[in-house]
């Protein structure tokens, strides 16, 4: 039984405008301490994802469907209580920006022993000790003395590891990270990801790593998942989906990043802009922008299918090929 | 190799596999219906149902006190049972709403129509609902054009101020501070009195008389005193504005500070100015009723809410609802007053939108 | 034709911008932004300028266009050194800038034509209304875009096609430099292609020279024929693209590189990256002699106590580094 199981979760955001189906049912795994990696643009609803399972959606965001069983344990429905329980210290979040999610009037150390105290059973003593054990963990140097400084007095990357530190110290099983190096400049960013990497293999825990950088994908994760407007497009091994696209939308990403292939030559972006969520159209959202979209996208969602056991992909394409050669069946064969 | 079976059972045609037209592909998105971000507003704005009751209220209230006065039968300032030459006809004094006096029943026997009096006359038997229609018409016009002179004042000193910055701006800014520091009703209170002494004289003959010294003495400290929020708002306003990344674009192609203000800073401003005159008139109309209610405000016979509770205060046991009348009046336009400038800031502020 | 082409278009001496910052009731100190940096680019090239936070490099880019008053040093600009309001004036109408944040930059109570059409305004250079539109329109279809969208407001749009508004806009004086300060930044992987596309189609089609400021070493390295890397207010290292990436010679552009996020798992994996200790010091804080010798692996004494020289090491390859030569 994985960690956490994904089945068709649905979520959709009630605003003055209408219904914005910002997920539109999305299933995937998470093994114990494994990294998958979430990829997607804006409005892919990878961050929504997220928000779902940790149960934080904003004010008019609702899960309409679907479930999430972390442990065994059905999430959706659960109540308030019994998430709150999981909440930082079984599953922990961490944000892109590392400003805006430290309390600015708290000193680092009252914050620290606060996340622990609420969930562990350890007095403020026990808790203190174990808030600089995690700061020396995650490579704070000094830790006494940053205990008792201000968010303000510590660099965006400084932040980002008092955030990291944070959402470990309750040893959750699995760690969300929301753009965690977004924000940050490129020589910190290698310094964060080679921080949560290390982390990871010492503590075993489950990381699922939110981003829209292929690079940083490349570097930390196991395993991917391609996101556009709220739908899976493929999902599999890092390899296989850097190495062997089954999605258009996919392709179409990896042609349009610049490499060291591509100086001087003309790069191929994908077309036309990202879709308006309000305004879904009936069959592929990619469609519009695709270059080999066919009649049946047009019409209808393709479902995921099977490429080999390590990835699976939801694109008409794959389908025209299978049949092409052979390897899926279209059921007038069945009737004979 | 076993053949991978296609689920669901779906009929799968062989030409929906022909690649998409770009006129098929293009008519599944379209882009959303134009929409400025004063209709996106005004939408926001009707939504609101509190905000758009309290602008019905407003615009009620405003279109009688406009309208009334000039089709009601009875005048604000016609003592009903004074004419010249005869002595005084005291039936038409403290008549209670609907009760007719004697001389209007008498009236009414003989077959003449009597208007009834909706909240009966007060003591010198005057029509008490045309009183207080002109009270609101005149308390809404005080307010109204102290909020103009505010809205002037402050936009003018504020925008100066946080346009140029430096030195300029210390020294305002230090100015606003005093007048905020002052205690700002006793302040109008000694200015108020101050000048009904000094103004009654210098504009005596003069077209300003009609409106009253008092009237004008109010001016003249809403003038002096009331501008300094204003003109922080929109002093704050300008300063982030003039940090904004469209400015800087504009500096870049070469444009000039009266440029950039006038394109620029003002129209985005407009909305943070609207809210907060919006909000400007209800203190305006609440300074102008206090201050008539202690006898600082407009000048008898005109009457104004304030000095109509105040009047009502002498006979305020036996004809209690001459003071909750006007008492009610005052509260509906300020809280309605209030309650539509807090729409407007909730449809129209940018920094909720997306 | 050749000698033309070898004449720098822009040229910058020893350029200083210092900021006063309050640090006190009365006392300000100044923020190095720009620390002497000298530099030239050729007309028709694209230089990139990188870098991390506070290294100075949007500094750099609004001082050429004197946005900010220069503190020190001299700005050429095609052989004419700008130093009095005419010169400004002039640079105005040969350079222009497009902004990183296509939702600030475009003033949100005005049409996209009257956005592409304030230079025109601001220097009078249509005569009659009809020309105005007719040269508006002509922008937006450089850049891709409709007439329809003449008379929309630019909160109508996506990132990519304000970004676009914004491009227009900076074409509307027929400029021949174009400061680029992050254009790409802020929009999503897919869009930010179609961007860089333009930038290259509008250079070859109206023969544009280039400073392009970016942090996402990738996609300088696409755009750029020369790369410039600044850290703390100094430029470090300048050289061809490839030679950059392949050859960088300076600690700092090492480190740079090798941290860079590779888009390909097998090469992510295999790669060492050189780890730097340490946070990026504040500008206001800038350690004595070469700013980068709190995280350099290789300094020493030498390094604290001198600012090492910005010198040629090989062809068009300039470094500032007291060891080079031991380290490569």
């Amino acid at each position: 039984m994985s960690l956490l199981e994904v089945k068709d979760l649905r979520t959709s955001f009630f605003t003055d405008a209408g219904e914005v189906k910002a997920v539109n049912g999305i299933s995937f795994f998470l093994d114990h301490g494994k990294v998958l990696g979430i990829v997607g643009e804006s409005g892919s609803g990878k961050s929504v994802t997220a928000y779902s399972i940790m149960q934080i959606l904003a004010g008019t965001g609702k899960i309409v469907g679907g479930s999430i069983k972390f442990d065994g344990k059905e999430l959706v429905g659960a109540s308030e209580k019994e998430m709150k329980a999981i909440r930082g210290n079984r599953i922990s979040i961490i944000f892109q920006d590392p400003m805006t999610s430290l309390n600015p009037t708290y000193t680092i150390g009252s914050q620290l022993i606060e996340a622990i105290v609420l969930h562990t059973d350890r007095n403020k003593k026990q808790a203190y000790d174990r808030a600089v054990e995690m700061l020396k963990l995650v490579n704070v140097n000094e830790p006494e003395k940053r205990m008792k400084q201000y968010p303000f007095e510590f660099s965006g990357g400084m932040r980002q590891r008092v955030m990291i530190a944070m959402a470990l110290a309750c040893e959750p099983d699995i760690l969300i990270a929301d753009e965690p190096t977004t924000a940050l400049d490129v020589t910190i960013q290698a310094q964060i990801l080679e921080l949560m990497s290390s982390l990871q293999k010492k503590l075993g825990m489950a990381i699922i790593m939110i981003t829209h950088d292929l690079g940083v994908v490349a570097q930390m994760c196991d395993e991917v998942i391609v996101m556009y407007a709220g739908s899976i497009c493929e999902q599999g091994t890092a390899d296989e989906i850097f190495y062997n696209p089954k999605h258009e939308y996919t392709k179409g990403l990896m042609r349009s990043i610049p490499t060291t292939a591509t100086a001087g030559k003309k790069l191929q972006p994908i077309a036309g802009t990202p879709i308006d969520l309000l305004n879904m159209p009936k069959g592929c959202p990619f469609a519009p922008r695709c270059d080999a979209a066919m009649k049946i996208c047009i019409n209808q969602c393709a479902y995921p299918l099977d490429i080999n056991e390590n990835h699976r992909a939801a694109c008409w394409m794959n389908v025209k090929d299978g049949i092409a050669d052979g390897t899926i069946a279209t059921g007038e064969e069945e009737e004979q | 190799m076993a053949k991978k079976k296609i689920p669901f059972n779906i009929q799968i045609d062989v030409d929906s596999f022909l690649p998409a037209s770009s006129e098929e592909k293009e008519y599944m998105v379209q882009m959303r219906p134009s929409s400025t971000f004063f209709r996106d507003g005004v939408k926001r704005l009707l939504k609101n149902k509190v905000a758009t009751v309290s602008l019905i209220i407003i615009i009620i209230i405003t279109l009688s006190s406009i309208i009334l006065p000039s089709v009601w039968p009875y005048s604000y300032e016609r003592q009903l049972g004074v004419s010249l030459g005869k002595p005084v006809d005291a039936s038409y004094n403290n008549l209670r709403p609907f009760e007719y006096g004697e001389t209007e029943k008498a009236k009414i026997e003989a077959g003449e129509k009597v208007f009834p009096h909706i909240f009966g006359t007060d003591a010198q038997g005057r029509d008490y609902f045309i009183r207080i229609v002109y009270g609101t018409r005149i308390s809404l016009a005080v307010g109204f054009f102290a909020s103009i002179i505010v809205l002037i004042i402050g936009m003018l000193v504020g925008s100066i101020s946080g346009y140029i910055g430096g030195k300029v701006d210390l020294v305002i800014m230090r100015i606003v501070d005093i007048i905020y520091s002052l205690p700002d009703m006793l302040m109008v209170i000694l200015l108020a009195s101050v000048l009904k002494q000094t103004l009654g004289s210098a504009i005596e003959g003069t077209a300003l008389e009609k409106i009253g010294s008092n009237i004008i003495s109010l001016f003249i400290v809403f003038g002096l005193l009331y501008w300094v929020s204003m003109s922080r708002l929109i002093r704050g306003q300008i300063l982030s504005l003039r940090e904004q990344e469209y400015v800087l674009a504009a500096k870049s192609t070469g444009a000039k500070s009266g440029w950039i203000i006038k394109k620029h800073l003002i129209p985005n401003c407009i909305s943070v100015i609207i809210i907060s005159t919006a909000l400007q008139i209800p203190n305006a109309i609440f300074t102008e009723s206090y201050l008539s209610f202690l006898g600082l405000g407009v000048n008898a016979p005109m009457p104004s809410l304030g000095s109509l509770a105040s009047d009502a205060l002498n006979g305020i046991n036996s004809y209690s609802y001459r003071l909750i009348i006007p008492a009610i009046v005052i509260s509906l336009i300020v809280l309605s007053l209030n309650l539509f400038g807090d729409g407007l800031r909730d449809a129209f502020d940018p920094k909720l939108n997306g | 034709m050749s000698e033309e082409k070898n004449t720098p278009l822009v040229e910058v001496s020893h350029l200083k911008e210092y900021f006063d910052i309050n640090v006190g009731l009365f006392r300000t100190k100044p923020l190095k932004a720009v620390d002497d940096v000298s530099f030239s680019i050729k007309k028709g090239e694209t230089l990139g300028l990188v870098g991390e936070s506070g290294c100075g490099k949007t500094t750099v880019g609004r001082t050429i266009l004197h946005l900010y008053k220069p503190t020190a040093g001299k700005i050429v600009y095609d052989g004419r050194e700008i130093v009095s309001k005419d010169d400004i004036a002039m640079l105005h109408t040969k350079a222009a800038m497009v902004f990183q944040d296509p939702y600030s930059s475009l003033n949100p109570r005005m049409t996209v034509s009257d956005i592409i059409g304030e230079p025109l305004d601001v220097h009078g250079m249509c005569k009659t209304k009809e020309e105005r539109r007719d040269r508006i329109l002509e922008l937006m279809s450089h850049v891709g875009l409709n007439s329809e969208h003449a008379s929309r407001y630019a909160h109508e749009f996506s990132g990519g096609q304000r970004q676009r508004i914004g491009i227009a806009r900076s074409l509307a004086v027929n400029p021949e430099f174009i400061v680029c300060d992050e254009p790409v930044s802020a929009l999503d992987v897919s869009i930010q292609a179609q961007v860089i596309n333009m930038f290259d189609e509008l250079q070859d089609k109206l023969g544009l020279t280039y400073l392009f400021i970016a942090h996402d070493l990738l996609v300088v390295r696409h755009i750029s024929d020369r790369i410039a890397v600044m850290y703390l207010g100094k430029m470090v290292e300048l050289a061809e693209a490839n030679e950059i990436y392949d050859h960088p010679l300076h600690p700092y552009s090492k480190a740079l590189m090798s941290a860079v996020p590779l888009p390909d798992p097998q090469v992510a994996r295999a790669n060492q990256r050189i780890p730097l200790t340490g946070d990026i010091p504040s500008p206001l804080n800038a350690p004595s002699g070469c700013p980068f010798r709190t995280r350099c692996p290789y300094a020493t004494e030498a390094c604290a106590e001198s600012m090492p020289e910005f010198k040629e090491v090989s062809s068009g390859h300039f470094v500032a580094c007291h060891r080079t030569e031991e380290i490569n």
